[in-house]
């Protein structure tokens, strides 16, 4: 659908159309940009707009000995995440993509089942798992848990990415003598690069976002900074949350970024 | 003619020894491709697999087996009513977002490239912000001396500061905000396909934009409805932090009655009854929208 359509000919219902989406957008949006002022106020109220400005909400969270503890857990626990479902979703990924058996093509199904069931239901289950096996609160179990709830997106990218390869270019190569982990490693891969990057940055960007598991997995020293979040926000408005949530935003931002710089370089 | 004679015997000779090099070849890849998907298989098995199958197990136990949780999901009105509202709040919020996502789904996939992307990226960035974070922007806003409200007195709308938050409203207004995206993605997916061709047909035919909109594109953008309305639905059902932050108590969903009976009362067979009821909602859904809309395309919008 290029043409802009000739549905909406009469001026006056396209401009009513574009006050509507224009108001729909600034209902997405709007709610995002107010933390950003509220971060940088100097009161403990949250009136807006802010009656003075400081950084004492920053100067809070970088001092606090907890928070940071948190927020180490937070950003460790997401790159090993990151790290491990990556390599085990592109390995899926070509083996789903290859294969021929009835078996595998029926695993696709569940290889998509951390999307389709209620995040709640995970968290229970994850944590009566863990509960026998002695990982709450621990790096490991978190690590897992996010490794399991990122691998469909490292899994529908690629597979994406490889439905757009022309499979023939690592037969060749092995023609030619190489063996095949060498093959993918050098024909493949390099091909299939964006995809692999978006699927790591939306695994890295979910485990760095994902609260419902962290509170029931997560604890003591190993507190996630989502699920420390979570429970101060239950009592109280806290400022401080609002400079963390300008860090959070700015940290899924530039990553969005990233992720469009690394689609635009392979064409030119 | 002696070589001829081999060349002849000699497909029929290799094949009950089970050396056709053909066929070894191919089960030496299924192999490898197991061996490749395996990893990542386990995880999921031991992670969600084992533990559903635990779940469902559990919701039968107490002391041998029973059926008193589910019996108790029947019997009192505590859990009907959170059913209840989890489904009038999932309504609410799917019709919501389609009524707000239609129009501006249409918007981006048909505007020219440059205006689409940035519409498009309006709607991704919320989509890849905190849950968290979106939680507390409504908290600040729609609090009693929040910017609402001061902008409601203000205008001279309203005298008194009104409840629009730690209550029903507050958690459909939060949601709502987070799952707008989810409407929105698999609709401009699904319109963006639609050949323009087929409306300047309808129009040189002398159809009227209202009538070529109502009987081309709207019914080709169908799919995309289906699949954003069951993904909205489907999410809300299971909605946890924005009813748990933005009802302020009174606002039960379901969710909510699986992590209390888990982290207050350490009741496994209640939670596990309530999950199990909560999956299968879940599963019959994706059962029936999966008749008519491939369910990879439904959940790899996410």
């Amino acid at each position: 659908m290029t043409d802009p359509c000739p549905l909406w000919r009469p001026a006056w219902s396209r401009w009513l159309l574009g006050l509507y989406v224009a108001a729909v957008l600034a209902f997405l949006i709007l709610p995002i940009l107010i933390v950003l002022p509220m971060s940088f106020s100097d009161s403990r109220f949250l009136t807006f707009p802010p009656p003075g400005w400081s950084l004492r909400w920053y100067e809070e969270f970088f001092a606090s000995r907890s928070w940071m503890q948190a927020a180490r857990t937070s950003l460790g626990v997401a790159l090993l995440a990151t790290l491990l479902a990556t390599p085990l979703g592109i390995a899926a990924a070509y083996a789903l993509h290859n294969t021929s058996s009835r078996l595998l093509r029926g695993l696709r199904f569940v290889f998509l089942l951390p999307l389709m069931v209620p995040i709640i239901i995970v968290a229970v289950g994850v944590f009566f798992v863990y509960a026998k096996v002695g990982l709450l609160a621990s790096i490991p179990g978190l690590v897992l848990a996010d490794t399991m709830l990122g691998l469909p997106y490292v899994m529908t990218a690629v597979a994406a990415g490889l439905q757009g390869f022309d499979q023939t270019q690592e037969l060749v190569a092995r023609s030619l003598g190489m063996n095949r982990l060498r093959a993918f490693l050098s024909v493949t891969l390099p091909q299939i690069r964006p995809s692999v990057v978006s699927g790591a940055i939306f695994v890295f960007i979910a485990a760095l976002d994902e609260t419902i598991v962290a509170l029931f997995i997560s604890g003591g020293a190993n507190q996630t900074l989502t699920k420390k979040m979570f429970t101060v926000l239950r009592d109280e408005i806290d400022p401080t949350i609002a400079a963390i949530s300008t860090l959070l935003t700015a940290a899924s931002f530039a990553l969005i970024l990233l992720l469009a710089l690394s689609r635009r370089r392979p064409r030119g | 003619m002696a070589g001829s004679d081999a060349a002849m015997t000699m497909p029929g000779a290799a094949l009950p020894s089970g050396a056709d090099p053909a066929a070894r070849y191919r089960r030496r890849e299924q192999a490898l491709m197991l061996l490749l998907a395996s990893p990542a298989f386990l995880i999921i098995l031991g992670l969600l697999l084992v533990p559903l199958g635990w779940l469902v197990w559990q919701s039968f136990q107490a002391d041998g087996f029973t059926l008193q949780h589910y019996r108790r999901i029947l019997a009192e009105p505590v859990y009907w009513n959170t059913f209840a509202t989890t489904f009038r709040i999932s309504g609410i919020v799917t019709l919501a977002a389609l009524l707000l996502g239609y129009p501006l789904a249409y918007a981006a996939a048909s505007a020219p490239p440059r205006r689409a992307l940035v519409i498009l990226a309006l709607v991704i960035v919320p989509f890849w912000t905190s849950v968290l974070v979106r939680a507390y922007a409504w908290l600040i806003l729609l609090q009693r001396s929040g910017l609402i409200n001061s902008l409601l007195e203000g205008l001279g709308l309203s005298e008194q500061p009104l409840a629009l938050v730690h209550n029903e409203l507050g958690t459909i207004i939060a949601t709502l905000h987070i799952l707008l995206p989810f409407m929105v993605l698999p609709l401009y997916a699904t319109m963006q396909k639609i050949p323009g061709d087929l409306l300047q047909a309808g129009a040189s035919l002398g159809g009227r934009p209202l009538h070529v909109f109502w009987r081309v594109f709207l019914p080709l953008s169908l799919p995309g409805v289906l699949a954003g309305l069951t993904l909205v639905f489907v999410l809300c059902l299971g909605f946890y932090i924005t009813p748990e932050l933005m009802g302020g108590g009174r606002t039960i969903m379901v969710s909510m009655l699986v992590s209390r009976n888990v982290e207050l009362y350490s009741q496994w067979g209640a939670a596990s009854a309530v999950s199990v009821v909560l999956l299968l909602c879940v599963g019959l859904i994706f059962l029936a929208v999966g008749r008519l809309v491939p369910i990879e395309r439904i959940v790899g919008t996410q």
